[in-house]
This record gives structure tokens, sequence and C-alpha cells, in this order.
């Protein structure tokens, strides 16, 4: 039930709802939890509101993060004459 | 689907499993639990548990709104659903969900009751201004995520002066549950060791990560907030084995892309405009708990379905062979009960762990996990 999806913001109506792409579809949320939002923005949308910003630079830094994890794992696993699966 | 299909990515996934393999301490073992059912289901949809090391092994938590309801609950909305002036409106999770004598919302409506299902709280506004001459009860359900949503439903309907909508209001909080889990009578006496915690994806977008500082002060459980790709969840599990390797025991978050310390304020700040804490509230499976639940504050009282309307509660019935209630303190596992893939399954399900979506029976079924022999999942 606390499942939600991340949505782009495509254009704003008013103070209180959005336009957002879902997965091809344009649907009409509602943006009244959250303030500063602009077209582009990437929100998590849980049953029809938008509940928190997506914060693009963090989500950057997290994969760049899982890559360094796994290459350092492949430099490891190479040093110790493991062949990957 | 952009921020979701970058945190799937196969290759990646075996490399970090290869580093929680390398990482792991070969002398001890891992017991972590997800609390949440969107990541029990995260975890059996991408087969996590195969990736794992044999001595990390993950137990679900009760993070199920649906699968915590106690049985009484649900009989009072079908009470409320039955009388003819009410239309009751809620989640569809919850309208198989078997109630007293296996009767469901589902089935009180075949019978007649008015039941419709909602994708968003803001269709039972409409719903109220559209029926004018009935009774619209929306049943709210769900942890800190969806109770934002109901109050600024609430909020509307006292701005559209409606004065047929009222709100039967089931939300839980999940730090009361995490206490309680803590403090079990299988974790006094030892039978349910819980080394850390993954915590909410979703909750924590609306409540924060410094909402978790408890668990590692008071009970020295580290807790890893983690969102609910594959890749976050293997990185979460990496930061706990590391925490529990270093001795630490802290909140950390991997889900940064979402969650910050202090979370939506505007909607917390909402919330308990509208809401306040109840004395205590029934959670199947882990009893009474204090100050766990939410109801409307007194200046909303006229959208408060219980004022509204008497709802008497009858002795709920349990059917006596399900392990819900066990499962969902992590005590027990699916498998461990006997109705399990035979007597229960999702298509006739017996238990709420088995209908919801987000429930351990209805993931260990739906991907499988009732086919491998005991020892050989996790």
């Amino acid at each position: 039930m606390c499942l939600a999806i991340p949505v782009r913001i495509e254009a704003l109506l008013d103070e209180q709802t959005a336009l957002a792409e879902i997965g091809g579809l344009r649907k009409t949320i509602s943006i009244a939890l959250l303030d500063d939002l602009q077209v582009g923005d990437y929100v998590i949308l849980h049953v029809g509101f938008a509940l928190q910003k997506l914060d693009e630079q963090e989500a950057q830094r997290t994969l760049a993060l899982l890559a360094s994890l796994g290459q350092l794992e492949a430099a490891r696993q190479a040093a110790a004459g493991v062949v990957p699966a | 689907m952009k921020y979701v299909d970058e945190f799937r990515d196969g290759d990646t996934a075996r490399q970090l499993a290869a580093c929680l393999a390398a990482e792991v301490d070969p002398a001890r073992q891992y017991r972590l639990m997800e609390f949440c059912g969107g990541h029990t289901h995260a975890i059996f949809r991408y087969g996590i548990p195969d990736l794992l090391p044999d001595n990390l092994r993950l137990i679900h938590g009760p993070g199920c709104p649906v699968c915590v309801l106690p049985i009484a609950r649900l009989d009072m909305a079908i009470a409320l659903a039955q009388r003819p002036e009410v239309i009751l409106c809620t989640y569809g999770d919850l309208l198989r969900v078997p109630a007293s004598n296996r009767q469901t919302l589902l089935k009180a409506r075949a019978e007649g009751a008015d039941v419709r299902m909602l994708y968003s709280p803001l269709e039972a506004l409409s719903l109220a201004r559209d029926n004018p001459s009935r009774e619209v009860v929306f049943m709210a359900i769900g942890f800190e995520t969806t109770t934002p949503p109901t109050a600024l439903v609430i909020e509307q309907a006292q701005l559209l002066g409606l004065k047929n909508f009222s709100v039967f209001c089931n939300h839980v909080l999940t730090p009361s549950a995490m206490h309680a889990i803590l403090a079990s009578p299988e974790s006094e006496a030892g039978v349910l060791q819980l080394d850390g915690f993954l915590g909410p994806a979703h909750v924590s977008t609306v409540i924060g990560s410094a909402a978790y500082e408890d668990f590692p002060t008071q009970y020295g459980t580290p807790v890893v907030i983690a969102g609910f790709e594959p890749l976050d969840v293997l990185q979460a599990l990496l930061m706990l084995v590391r925490q529990l390797n270093q001795g630490r025991a802290c909140v950390e978050n991997q889900f940064t892309r979402a969650v910050t310390a202090e979370g939506n304020l505007k909607a917390q700040a909402l919330t308990w405009r509208i809401f306040e804490p109840r004395e205590q509230f029934e959670w199947r499976g882990l009893g009474h708990l204090p100050k766990s639940a939410l109801r409307l504050r007194a200046a909303y009282a006229e959208f408060d379905a219980e004022r509204r309307f008497s709802l008497p509660e009858f002795p709920a019935q349990e059917h006596r062979a399900c392990e819900c209630p066990a499962i969902l303190r992590g005590a027990k596992n699916p498998r461990d009960c006997r109705l399990f893939a035979t007597a229960c399954t999702p298509a006739n399900p017996l238990g709420s762990c088995m209908v919801s979506s987000e429930g351990a029976c209805a993931a260990y079924y739906t991907y499988g996990r009732h086919m491998q022999t005991a020892g050989a999942a996790h």
C-alpha cells in the first residue's frame, strides 16, 4: 500500500494540481503536499499525491556509488583469480 | 521508467551480492528485518534471497497495513457497508480480506452493500458530492505514506462544507510497530533475534530518517532506510552488514534520492493538524500498542465515522490454524503455516498476509517459494 512511483511533472495546472507523465500517459496529480515544484521535476507519486521531490543529484550519486562498488568487487575478484559468472 | 530501471541492473546486482559475500563474517549470523511489505515483494520478485550469503537471513516485518488490521475493525467496516444509506469506499487491497466467518467486503457487495474501490482518496470527495442523499464513508488505512492524502481530503471536505462524508480511520504509525517488535515476547525470550532493520522507503519520504534515531540508541539496533528497487535493497544490506561488522549502530539512509533527515514537513504538519494519536490501537499479531495509530481531532469530529455512526465491536474470530499473527511478528515464516499454499492461496485466502499485495505469504506464493523445500530458501 505504500508503493509509489517516480513521475515527471509535465505542467503545473494550479497551486494544488499538476499534469504528470506516467508510463506514457498524462494524468492529473495533487501537488498540495509539496512546495516549489517546477516543470521537469521528478516526484514520488502515491495514491494520486506527490509525496516528495526526487533529488536527481542524489540519484546520480547513488548510481555512481553502486558502479564503483561493482568495479571494486570486479577488481577484487580479478585479484583473487575468480572468473565472474 | 527513469529512476527505476537504473536501479534494477543485473550485473551490478551480482557484483553487490559478491561484495556482500566477501564482507560477511562467516563466524556470525546476520538476521535482518525488512519492515515494509514493499521490500518483501521486491526481495522475492528479484530473487534477492538466492544472491545472499547463507548466514544472512531476511525476516519479514509487519509493514503491510492490510495485514495488521485486526479482524474486529474489518467487521466494523462490513457492518457500516451493510447500512442502506452508506457508500463505503476504500483501497482495493482491503476488499478480499477475510473478516469473521470468512465474510469480506467483496462478499458484502455481492449481497447488496454499496462498496466502491478507490485509487485515490480524492475520489471519495467526488462520490460524496455526486451522491448528496447517501453517506459516503472512506475507510482510510495505511502507514505514514498514505496518511497525508487522507488528511488533505478531510481538510477539503471541511472547506467544501460536505455533510455526507466521513472517514473510518485506521492509520497506523511505523516507529510504534518497530518498538513493539523489539519488545515482543519472542524478542525478549531470545527466540527472535534481530540484528538490524531495513527501514521503509516511502514511509520515510514523509517522516524522514531522523524518526528512527531511537532504535540504535535504545536497543542498539541499526536501521538503514532503503529504496524499493533491487540495487537499493542490496546496497542497504551491505550498509547494515558493514555497521554490524564494525560494531556500530546508527541510522543510515541509502534512499537519499527521496528521503531527507526531516522528511516532508508540510505533510507532517497537515497530518498533525487533522489527526492525534489514539491511546492505543490493536495490531493483528502485535496486540494493543500504545500511541500506535491516529484518530481525527475533535475539531474534525463531524468527519469521523466512528463518532457519526455507532460501531459496535464484536469479538472477532480468527481462523484457528492461520499463522498470520506470528508471521507478522517475524516469529514464523509463511512455510511454517500448515494452511500455506494448501487451504490458503491468493485465489482463496484465509489470512490477510495472503490477500494483500504486500503480505509475506502472497510474496512467497507468487514468486514460487512454496515449491522449495524448507532448507533451500531463506
